[in-house]
This record gives structure tokens, C-alpha cells and sequence, in this order.
């Protein structure tokens, strides 16, 4: 005889419930975080880099940079600007989870921290089922990728606060309909903000940077430290 | 792709359900898959057959409930499948649109057997 046991849980709930404590952690030291997730190559270091680069003075940033490979490439250019960088080795696994970041976020002094950035594992379909603990989650989609991808991977622009299309300099050289884009990103997720950059020129910046800004939370600065 | 750790949550999730019910073993594991959350059954199934060996878990059936995706359209109330590709509302065209289900990616109940049923040894 066998016996019926209801559970009725999310089979992520133990991820989701670190999330949370992930969240908590960075409310309780005013600390905005984001989670940055693309496929590899649409530009996320360089996003976060460009991003780095203008916030304005006072305002602290530490990076978490998860890679499935063992290597520092992304957290040492960071690290270049100045940047707290924590590497993540994820040991070949698809994407961050909120007991991976729980670990990063223990090496940050969040004290001294206005904004936390998550740099995840490249790839546009895992880490959309692993909340980290972030505020914002983040997309960055790139002009050469293609205009299909909405279509093809649905599940990563759900839930999502914020969209950035980079590479906008290379439009002239490719087929990417932006209509067609937009329109699978609106069916999605109609509230989502999106904003059009280039790294290489720096155009659209200043809209993304007035949306962070917005965000990050009021907080007594030891700005001489 | 995530498979395994979707697997491992599952694995979690029924071997600490069984001890608290005072369980030796788990014999069926009901999920419900919604058809937009990117999990592949087989993927799960090959996993399970690994990682569930030692455990209470081990040999234990996986159902897989697999949810279509509907969506409904805010304006003008039309409700409908998700076929293949994302479309807008086949009845007026709008991309106002609210995912009902098809995000599903849960664990429902377990069969569980205890000590004094388990002649099996």
C-alpha cells in the first residue's frame, strides 16, 4: 500500500527561498542589484564596463561575474576600472543561482555598495529560472543575434525589468527588423522598459543610466573611503 | 539544459517530503510541466536515474503533466492555445496579451511507502 502526500511546491522553492534572503541582504545595506543576462557575446561585460564608467562619483559599484569556465577574464577588466569584482566558476553549469550569488555577495563589503551587478553564465535560456535575489532583471540582446530571438526564447524576457539592445551601430549592416523584435518582446512582457545602445559610440546611454540612477536607494555615503 | 538542477530540487523535494512523512521509499513523483518552461522530460528522466540511486527516491516513476501555454487577450477577451510560434490575438490582433499557463514547473504530490508496507526490502 502506498500512500498519497501532497506537496504542491515550485520545484525551484529552496532556490527561490534563497533568492529572498539574497534580497533582504542588499535592502538591509541600501544596495540596488541587477542581474545582467544575455546570450555569450551580445555585450554584457561591455555594458557593465561602459555602465561602470559613468556612474556618477559617489556612487559605488561591486560585480559578481559568473562563468562556466575557471577563468577571470571578465572579472580582471573589471577589476581594471577600480570595480570590486567577485569570479564565480559555475563548473560548467548553464547558469547563476541564488546560492552561487549568496556566496559572491558574502565577498562584497555591501556596506560600501550602492549597486551590486551580476554578470550571469551566457546563455539565453537557464538563467531565466533561477531568481537570484536581484531587484532588476536585465536582459541585453544585440543587433547581430537576430530579430527571431523573442520568438525562439520566450522564457528569458519574461519576468524581465529592463531590456537593452546593443550593438544598435551595426543596424545599417544587418537584417534585424526591430518592429518584428519588439513586437515578440511586447507580447511577453508588455511593461518591460527597453532602451537602444551601442558600446562603441555610447549612444542611448544616458536613458539607461537615468533608469539605474532612478533606482539605487538613498544611503549615507563614506565617500571618502 | 538546466535538467539537472531541476532534477536535483526534485530529488530534494520528495526525499525530505518522505522523511517527514516517515517514508523508506518514494514510489511515484507527480509534476506538472508548463509547456514555456524550457524543461525537457527525457532530459529530467535521465538525470533522475542517476542522481536518485542511494536515496529513498531511487526507482520512483516520474508522472510528467505537461501544460499548454494559453494566453488571453486584454482587449478583447479572446482566449487561446499557444501553437508554435508567439502570435499576436488571432481574433483582433492585439499583443496585449497575459500568459494564463504554460509557466508551470511544480511538483504536485508523491507516492510514498513506509516501513512496515515495504516488503520489498
Amino acid at each position: 500500500m502506498t500512500q498519497r502526500v501532497e506537496i504542491v511546491r515550485k520545484i525551484l522553492d529552496a532556490n527561490e527561498r534563497i533568492a529572498a534572503a539574497n534580497r533582504a541582504l542588499l535592502d538591509e545595506n541600501k544596495v540596488f542589484g541587477v542581474n545582467m543576462m544575455s546570450a555569450p557575446g551580445a555585450g554584457k561585460t561591455s555594458v557593465i564596463m561602459e555602465t561602470l564608467r559613468r556612474l556618477p562619483h559617489g556612487v559605488r559599484a561591486g560585480v559578481i561575474e559568473g562563468d562556466t569556465a575557471p577563468v577571470t577574464i571578465d572579472a580582471d577588466k573589471i577589476s581594471a576600472l577600480g570595480t570590486p569584482a567577485v569570479q564565480i566558476n559555475t563548473s560548467g553549469s548553464c547558469h547563476l543561482d541564488a546560492v552561487m550569488v549568496e556566496l559572491g555577495l558574502q565577498k562584497l563589503d555591501l556596506k560600501l555598495l550602492n549597486l551590486a551587478v551580476i554578470e550571469n553564465v551566457g546563455n539565453l535560456i537557464c538563467p531565466a529560472s533561477f531568481d537570484l535575489g536581484t531587484h532588476a532583471n536585465i536582459v541585453i540582446a544585440s543587433i547581430p543575434e537576430g530579430d527571431d530571438k523573442p520568438y525562439k526564447y520566450p522564457n528569458i524576457y519574461r519576468g524581465l525589468d529592463v531590456l537593452i539592445i546593443n550593438k544598435i551601430d551595426l543596424l545599417p549592416y544587418i537584417d534585424f527588423r526591430m518592429d518584428y523584435f519588439t513586437r515578440g518582446i511586447q507580447i511577453l512582457n508588455p511593461d518591460i522598459k527597453i532602451f537602444t545602445v551601442s558600446c562603441k559610440s555610447g549612444e542611448g546611454f544616458e536613458g539607461w543610466m537615468s533608469w539605474l540612477m532612478s533606482k539605487i536607494p538613498a544611503k549615507d555615503q563614506l565617500k571618502d573611503l | 539544459m538546466h535538467e539537472l538542477a531541476v532534477t536535483e530540487s526534485i530529488l530534494e523535494l520528495a526525499n525530505q517530503a518522505a522523511s517527514e512523512n516517515g517514508a523508506s521509499r518514494v514510489t511515484e513523483i507527480f509534476l506538472t510541466i508548463g509547456q514555456l518552461s524550457s524543461i525537457v522530460a527525457d532530459s529530467v528522466q535521465f538525470y533522475w536515474d542517476h542522481i536518485s540511486k542511494g536515496t529513498p527516491s531511487e526507482g520512483a516513476i516520474l508522472h510528467f503533466e505537461r501544460v499548454p501555454a494559453r494566453l488571453h487577450c486584454k482587449d478583447c477577451g479572446e482566449s487561446y492555445q499557444l501553437s508554435e510560434e508567439l502570435l499576436p490575438c488571432p481574433a483582433c490582433g492585439s499583443i496585449a496579451l497575459e500568459i494564463i499557463s504554460g509557466e508551470e514547473l511544480q511538483i504536485d504530490h508523491i507516492e510514498i511507502m513506509k516501513e512496515k508496507d515495504d516488503t520489498t526490502g
